[in-house]
C-alpha cells in the first residue's frame, strides 16, 4: 500500500477539515476557556461529531459504527490538532474503543454503540505518578463477593470528571512495575467510592485526579481476562499514541503554518523577516522534521490498521518523532513570532500550551525512545 | 491486488533460485560492490552471475523500459522486488551513477537513439559513468562554471577543469557541464557525454582526509566531442543538469538508509549498556532513523505517483545526510579509541575511522546542507527573497 491517503480517505479529509475549522476553531477553545467551562469541552459538538459519523469512526458497523482504521481516525485527529479543538475523541472513540472492541461480548455491546451515537463519554484512568509508566500500576483490586474491590488513586484521567465510565487499570497480582498481573475494569461514574477532583491543566482542558476508596464491581465489569490485561491495555496504549501522535501532526503543522505566514508579512530593518537566511534554515529544518513525522505516523497507523508485528515499534517511534517535531514547531512558533508570540492574544501560544500536554500523554519522546531501544534489544 | 501477491511470489522463487548464497550476505568491504565498466575486475563469479542474472531480467533498472534494458515494471511492482530482495538480504547487483543520475536524464531528456544506446549499457553494466560538474570556483555557485566548449563546425572543442569527480579514474564515460556561450549563465551550459579515453582528458586522484581517494580532478586539453553527443537542447544543458542533481540528491539521502536501516543500538549493545547517556543517545537516534525510512518510503511512493513536490529531494538530502553523519559519530563514540586504530587488522585497515570522515562529505557534495535548506525555503516554503 503507497505511503499516502486513498482517495476514500483523502473525501474524508476534506470534509473533516472545514467541518472542525468552522464549529471549532481556536476561538471555541478560546470562549471555553474564558467562560470557565466546567465540563472541558462541548456536548452540542460532541453530538455534531455524532452525526458527522466521526465518533463511530473506529466502531465496527456491526455496533453501529464505520468500522475504519487509524488512518481515518487520524484524520479526523490532525484537524482537532490543527484547531486545538476541545474534544474527547482521542480517549473515548478511539483508545477506549480499542479496549472495549477486543474486551468481551458484554461490555462491548453496551458501550460501543453509545460511543458511536455520542453518547458515552470514557475516561482512561492509567497513570498514577506524573509521568507515564503504565505498568507501575500499584492500585489493588481484590476479590470480593461476586466482583472486585478497587482501592487507589488516578491522575491525568483527561474528562474524568465528566466520564460515563472509566477505564481503570488495576493490580491483581504481582508488584507494581509487572506487566503480569494487572486487570482492566469499566468502571461506571455513579460508583459508590470513587471521587474525581477536576483540575485546569496549562492547555485549558480539564484533568481528574480520581481516589477510589474500596469501589465494588461486579465480576462482569472485567474488561478481558483477570491478571491478563496488559495485552489489551497495550492496544488501547497503541490506539492513543498513534492518535496523540495524529493530533500533534496537526498542532505543529498549524503552528509551522501560521509562523511561515508570519515571516512572510513581518517587517524589520526595511525587510521581511523571512528574507533573513538565519531563520529561513531554522524553517526549513523545522518543515523536514515536521514531514518526517507525519510520514512515520501515517507508516505506523497503516501497520496498525495491517495487523502487522511491527506495528508496535512504528506507533513508538511515531509518538516520538511526532512529540519531538511538534514541540519543536511550537518553540521555533513563540520564538520568530517575538514579542507577540508571547501575547495572550495570538493562538501560537496556545499551540504550546497543548503540545506540552500531548507530548505527556501516553509518554514522551524520552519514554518512547526508551521503548524503542529495549524492542531493539538494548 | 491479486496479480501483484503473484507478481511478488514468482520474485521470491526466482531470487531464490538465482541468487547465490554470497550475494546475500551484507557488504563488508568497499570492493564487495560491483561497479561494473570496461575495466571492472569481479571479486568473484558470484558477482558476475548476479549481475548478469539480474542484468538478463532486465531488473537492475526493473521500472525502466524493456527497449531500454529494463522490465517495465509498475511502481508497485518495483516496491515489491526490492522488498522481495530486502527479505533475502540481495545485494544490489549493480551500483552505478549511470542508473542512478544519468539514467533518469537520459529518460527524460535524451533521443530515441541515444536512450537505446547509452541506457542498455547502463542496465547490463557495460559502461560505468563518472560526473563531470564542480570546478575548483564552482561549488555550491555550479552554475558560474567556465569549462569552455568551442563550436568546431561538426564537434566541440573543450578546454578546462573539473573536480570532485567522483571514480573519474575508475570511469570509461562522463556526463559533463560545459559552456557553450559566454554570454548568459544559465542558458549558456550544454550537457555533453564524452569518452574518458579521448585524447586530451587526464584524471588525478585527491587525497582526503579518510585517507581514500574516491575523487579526482579531471583536466580537458582540447578534447574533441562529437556534436551528437549533445543530451538536450544547445545552451539548455543546465535543465538536464537540474534534473538529473534531483535524482542525485535522492541517492545520496540513501546513506541514511542502507546499512543505516538497523538499529545504531542493536549492533553496539555492549557499549550501549555500559553507558547509559550513549545508550540514550542511540535511541533518539533510533526513533530518527526509522522515522527517516518511513519519510523515505512516502517520498518515493509520492514521486512515482506524481504527488511529490519537484523540490523534495533537496529535502531528503539534507535529513539524509545529517542522519548519516550522526550515525558515524555514534559508531565512533560506542567504538572508543578502538575506532581510532588506523591500519590495524583488527580495525579492518581503519573502517569505522575511515567511513566516519568519510561520511562528512555527505552534506558537501551534491549540493551542500545549506544549500538544500536554501532550495527548501525558496521552492517549498517560498519565502520571500531567498
Amino acid at each position: 500500500m503507497p505511503l499516502y491517503h486513498t482517495d476514500d480517505q483523502a473525501m474524508l479529509k476534506d470534509s473533516a477539515a472545514p467541518f472542525i475549522a468552522e464549529h471549532a476553531p481556536v476561538k471555541h477553545l478560546r470562549a471555553l476557556r474564558d467562560s470557565n467551562d466546567p465540563t472541558g469541552f462541548s456536548r452540542d459538538l460532541w453530538k455534531q461529531f455524532a452525526e458527522m459519523g466521526f465518533t463511530g469512526t473506529l466502531v465496527p458497523e456491526s455496533h453501529g459504527g464505520l468500522g475504519l482504521g487509524h488512518v481515518e481516525a487520524g484524520i479526523i485527529l490532525e484537524e482537532i490538532g490543527r484547531n486545538l479543538t476541545p474534544s474527547p475523541f482521542l480517549t473515548t472513540a478511539v483508545a477506549a474503543v480499542e479496549a472495549l472492541k477486543t474486551g468481551g461480548a458484554g461490555l462491548r455491546d453496551q458501550w460501543l454503540p453509545k460511543i458511536a451515537s455520542g453518547d458515552a463519554i470514557i475516561g482512561l484512568a492509567i497513570d498514577e505518578g506524573a509521568k507515564h509508566r503504565p505498568a507501575a500500576t500499584a492500585l489493588t483490586a481484590e476479590r470480593s463477593g461476586n466482583g472486585f474491590k478497587l482501592s487507589g488513586k488516578k491522575q491525568f484521567v483527561v474528562h474524568g470528571h465528566v466520564a460515563d465510565m472509566l477505564i481503570v487499570s488495576a493490580r491483581t497480582a504481582g508488584a507494581a512495575g509487572e506487566e503480569n498481573g494487572i486487570t482492566l475494569f469499566a468502571v461506571p461514574q455513579n460508583a459508590a467510592g470513587l471521587s474525581a477532583d477536576a483540575q485546569r491543566l496549562a492547555d485549558s482542558s480539564l484533568a481528574a485526579r480520581l481516589t477510589l476508596d474500596g469501589v465494588h464491581v461486579d465480576a462482569d465489569a472485567v474488561i478481558g481476562e483477570v491478571d491478563a490485561g496488559w495485552g489489551i491495555l497495550a492496544k488501547l496504549l497503541d490506539a492513543g499514541r498513534i492518535g496523540a501522535a495524529a493530533e500533534m501532526t496537526g498542532v505543529g503543522g498549524a503552528a509551522m503554518d501560521a509562523t511561515f505566514t508570519y515571516l512572510k508579512t513581518r517587517k524589520q530593518f526595511g525587510q521581511l523577516i523571512g528574507e533573513f537566511q538565519a531563520l529561513q534554515h531554522r524553517a526549513a529544518h523545522l518543515y523536514g522534521e515536521m514531514e518526517t513525522a507525519r510520514s512515520v505516523v501515517y507508516k505506523a497507523q497503516q501497520l496498525l490498521d495491517d495487523g502487522d508485528p511491527r506495528a508496535e515499534m512504528f506507533v513508538a517511534v511515531a509518538k516520538a518523532k511526532a512529540g519531538n517535531a511538534c514541540n519543536l514547531a511550537v518553540r521555533e512558533g513563540v520564538q520568530m513570532h517575538g514579542g507577540i508570540g508571547m501575547t495572550d492574544e495570538y493562538d501560537i501560544g496556545l499551540y504550546m500550551k497543548r503540545d506540552r500536554g500531548l507530548n505527556e500523554f501516553f509518554g514522551d519522546a524520552r519514554f518512547h525512545a526508551d521503548r524503542v531501544a529495549i524492542m531493539n534489544g538494548y | 491486488m491479486a496479480d501483484l501477491e503473484i507478481f511478488r511470489a514468482e520474485t521470491r522463487a526466482w531470487l531464490e533460485a538465482n541468487c547465490p548464497p554470497e550475494m546475500r550476505e551484507p557488504m563488508r568491504h568497499d570492493d564487495d560492490a560491483c561497479w561494473g565498466g570496461c575495466n571492472f575486475k569481479f571479486k568473484n563469479p558470484a558477482q558476475k552471475q548476479w549481475l548478469d542474472a539480474m542484468a538478463a531480467k532486465g531488473w537492475t533498472v526493473p521500472d525502466w523500459p524493456k527497449a531500454y534494458g529494463g522490465a517495465g515494471l509498475s511502481p508497485a511492482e518495483t516496491k515489491a522486488l526490492r522488498s522481495e530482495m530486502a527479505k533475502l538480504g540481495c545485494r544490489t547487483p549493480l551500483m552505478s551513477f549511470g542508473i542512478w543520475m544519468l539514467g533518469p536524464a537520459l529518460l527524460k531528456f535524451g533521443t530515441e537513439e541515444q536512450k537505446v544506446h547509452y541506457l542498455n549499457q547502463i542496465a547490463r553494466g557495460e559502461i560505468r559513468w563518472c560526473q563531470g560538474y564542480s570546478e575548483p570556483g564552482s561549488g555550491s555557485d555550479l552554475v558560474s562554471l567556465q569549462t569552455f566548449g568551442e563550436d568546431m563546425g561538426d564537434h566541440w572543442n573543450v578546454n578546462g577543469q573539473k573536480v570532485w569527480t567522483s571514480y573519474a579514474d575508475k570511469a570509461d564515460w562522463i556526463f559533463c557541464l560545459v559552456r557553450t556561450d559566454k554570454s548568459d549563465k544559465y542558458k549558456g551550459i550544454s550537457f555533453l557525454l564524452f569518452d574518458m579515453t579521448t585524447l586530451g582528458v587526464t584524471t588525478k586522484p585527491i587525497l582526503l582526509i579518510s585517507g581514500n581517494s574516491p575523487f579526482c580532478e579531471t583536466f580537458f586539453d582540447n578534447v574533441k566531442v562529437p556534436k551528437h553527443q549533445i543530451v538536450g537542447e544547445l545552451n539548455r544543458g543546465w535543465d538536464v543538469a537540474k534534473y538529473l542533481l534531483g535524482h542525485e540528491r535522492e541517492m545520496i539521502s540513501g546513506g541514511g538508509l542502507g546499512e543505516g536501516m538497523a538499529s545504531i543500538g542493536a549492533a553496539h549493545k555492549v557499549a550501549a549498556g555500559q553507558e547509559p547517556v550513549l545508550r540514550a543517545d542511540m535511541a533518539m537516534f533510533d526513533v530518527d532513523t526509522i522515522a527517516f525510512r518511513a519519510h523515505s518510503e512516502r517520498f518515493m511512493d509520492e514521486m512515482k505517483s506524481g504527488k511529490g513536490h519537484p523540490a523534495a529531494p533537496n529535502a531528503m538530502k539534507y535529513i539524509g545526510t545529517e542522519l548519516n553523519k550522526r550515525r558515524h559519530e555514534l559508531v565512533m563514540a560506542a567504538g572508543g579509541s578502538d575506532a581510532l586504530e588506523w591500519d590495524s587488522r583488527a580495525s579492518n585497515g581503519g573502517a569505522k575511522a575511515r567511513g566516519w570522515l568519510r561520511t562528512k562529505a555527505n552534506s558537501i557534495e551534491g549540493g551542500t546542507s545549506e544549500v538544500m535548506l536554501n532550495v527548501v525555503a525558496k521552492r517549498i516554503l517560498e519565502l520571500p527573497g531567498a
